[in-house]
């Protein structure tokens, strides 16, 4: 098979229901039948052909369109998430060697790169079948990581899709939903679920109010509906969660306890209820349907479905054909081990036939799904000339699972601790995104060092 | 301080400090559509416990999201007389 009737796109056409099947955003819904042989980007598609293609668009609808005309024509796309930072773009298209970019909304940050653009129109014309790639589509995504430039890793379709069954002719169609933005790996899984699994899928918007989303949710009737257990305890404190009734719901991207999985089984009690694992560069793990918090410890050291998984020095490591292929950035650390492992730097602990997730090795902290790197705040603690020592660390919460707290050492003994504290604080929020912001800070005598010198982290 | 100024106070701290405008409150406010978002009330919760000592969220045995203010306050005031009851 070529490359080209390997693409989304191909794929698309030849699955059913194409006439029946729809991407439900906001304030438009698309026909499947209408997307799959038809080009939002015009004559432009061709002329995009073998290039590696940054996709920045402000809306998810555009973004989801784009991959479905881009898979099996340009040689790379590079998929921007909403929150990625206008000043990151050249040092991402230097790294990405992009030379073209798909957007919906002109913007200055886009025009100031100098190359050749590409607009999605609002309409669809006839498509005029492009020459096809030579090699399969280079998918580019960004991890969810912590600190200075943004990190990049290269998957391919055949990856990507590697956990999602086929279709099951003459099942009730699912319509699928997620609080992910797709252009994010979580979120992307659903989007590829709902096209390749002959489903529909709803797509949110950046800024949607969550009530809003869960009424079209349910006005749509959606089957099958993922997000973190942030994103459902948000859902849990919402009055519109009355409004979808899911056969299934599903919770990744942080450690599912079991409070929120008790809470939703009371909430949803017709649904069948999942927890998943995944990270972007090893891709999809496994996934827990027991209703148990944790995941069974004989997953580990045999083979799970196709995928491989070992603990080693309290980390979860996974091998399987899903994993990212490598790294975009030149400077990154090998993505695997010599044996293929990735390490996935999430720690787990055994409690009795159950390994349980505890939190990420070197402190990083997971506030709501977003990855906090403690070095970055505490080098924005130490820049005040009152602080001799920060140790930043996660204190646990009901709400986001973990919010960020700092012990701070003072290099002299304060006249007004109040003030010294605020102007500190003040400075972390005029740095630092509102998460990594701390919500405690607590002056103490003194910071635990380790025999190597090192500030002593738990888990570290 | 008893529970419920102390959570209205609270309220209108974490809303000033995060930026963020808050809606009157009322005991029928839904808690989404007042103005904060996760991460305010991951900081209420938790701020909450250094005040008051307790987090009923993390000592109750069956996990309650409430929805209204209302909500909110009757379950932080029931913890409160359990607390001291224990």
């Amino acid at each position: 098979m070529s490359p080209a009737d390997a693409s989304l796109r191909a794929t698309l056409r030849a699955s059913w229901r194409l006439n029946a099947r729809r991407l439900f955003a906001p304030r438009r819904a698309l026909k499947l039948a209408d997307i799959a042989g038809a080009t939002a980007l015009g004559w432009r598609l061709r002329a995009l052909a073998g290039r590696s293609v940054l996709i920045r668009t402000a809306s998810t609808l555009a973004a989801a369109l784009a991959l479905i005309e881009l898979d099996g024509v340009a040689r790379r796309m590079v998929l921007c998430p909403p929150d990625l930072k206008d000043e990151a773009l050249p040092g991402v298209v230097a790294t990405a060697g992009v030379d073209a970019i798909v957007f919906d909304e002109p913007t200055p940050a886009i025009e100031a790169l100098g190359l050749p653009l590409a607009p999605l129109g609002p309409s669809f014309e006839p498509l005029d079948e492009p020459a096809a790639c030579a090699a399969p589509t280079e998918w580019v995504m960004f991890t969810s990581g912590t600190t200075g430039a943004p990190k990049m890793v290269v998957h391919m379709l055949e990856g990507l899709t590697g956990a999602i069954k086929p279709p099951v002719r003459g099942a009730a169609p699912r319509v699928w939903g997620t609080f992910y933005d797709i252009r994010r790996y979580g979120g992307l899984q659903i989007l590829l679920r709902a096209l390749l699994g002959e489903g529909s899928m709803v797509l949110t918007e950046p800024g949607e109010p969550l009530a809003d989303l869960l009424g079209r949710l349910g006005r749509h009737g959606v089957t099958h509906l993922t997000g973190t257990p942030s994103h459902w305890r948000r859902v849990l404190m919402s009055p519109a969660a009355s409004a979808i009734a899911p056969a299934y719901l599903r919770l990744s991207g942080e450690i599912a306890d079991q409070g929120v999985l008790d809470a939703l089984k009371a909430r949803f009690p017709a649904a069948a209820i999942g927890h998943a694992y995944a990270s972007t560069e090893a891709g999809v793990g496994f996934e827990v349907n027991d209703g148990l918090a944790g995941f069974p410890a004989s997953l580990v050291d045999g083979l799970c479905g196709d995928v491989e998984m070992r603990v080693i020095d309290g980390t979860l490591r996974l091998r399987s054909g899903r994993r990212a292929r490598s790294y975009v950035n030149p400077d990154a650390p090998a993505l695997t081990d010599a044996h293929g492992f990735v390490d996935s730097g999430d720690m787990v602990e055994q409690r009795g036939d159950r390994l349980h997730f505890v939190g990420r090795r070197g402190g990083i902290i997971n506030v709501g799904g977003l990855k906090v790197c403690p070095e970055e705040i505490e080098a924005v603690i130490n820049r005040h000339p009152g602080v001799r020592a920060a140790l930043v660390k996660g204190r646990r919460n009901p709400i986001t699972g973990a919010i960020v707290v700092a012990d701070v050492v003072l290099a002299d003994a304060a006249n007004d601790e109040a003030a010294l504290k605020a102007e500190i604080l003040s400075a972390c929020r005029r740095d630092l995104a509102p998460h990594k912001v701390p919500t405690g800070l607590r002056f103490v005598p003194a910071l635990a060092m380790t025999a190597g010198g090192k500030l002593e982290r738990a888990g570290a | 301080m008893t529970v419920r100024p102390a959570i209205l106070a609270k309220f209108k701290d974490v809303a000033a400090s995060q930026e963020k405008t808050l809606a009157p409150l009322t005991d029928d406010l839904v808690l989404l559509e007042s103005g904060l978002d996760s991460l305010c009330f991951a900081i209420i919760v938790a701020t909450l416990e250094d005040d008051l000592g307790f987090d009923p969220f993390s000592a109750a045995d069956d996990v309650y999201f409430p929805v209204t203010l209302g909500d909110f306050v009757n379950f932080y005031e029931t913890a409160a007389l359990e607390n001291v009851a224990s």
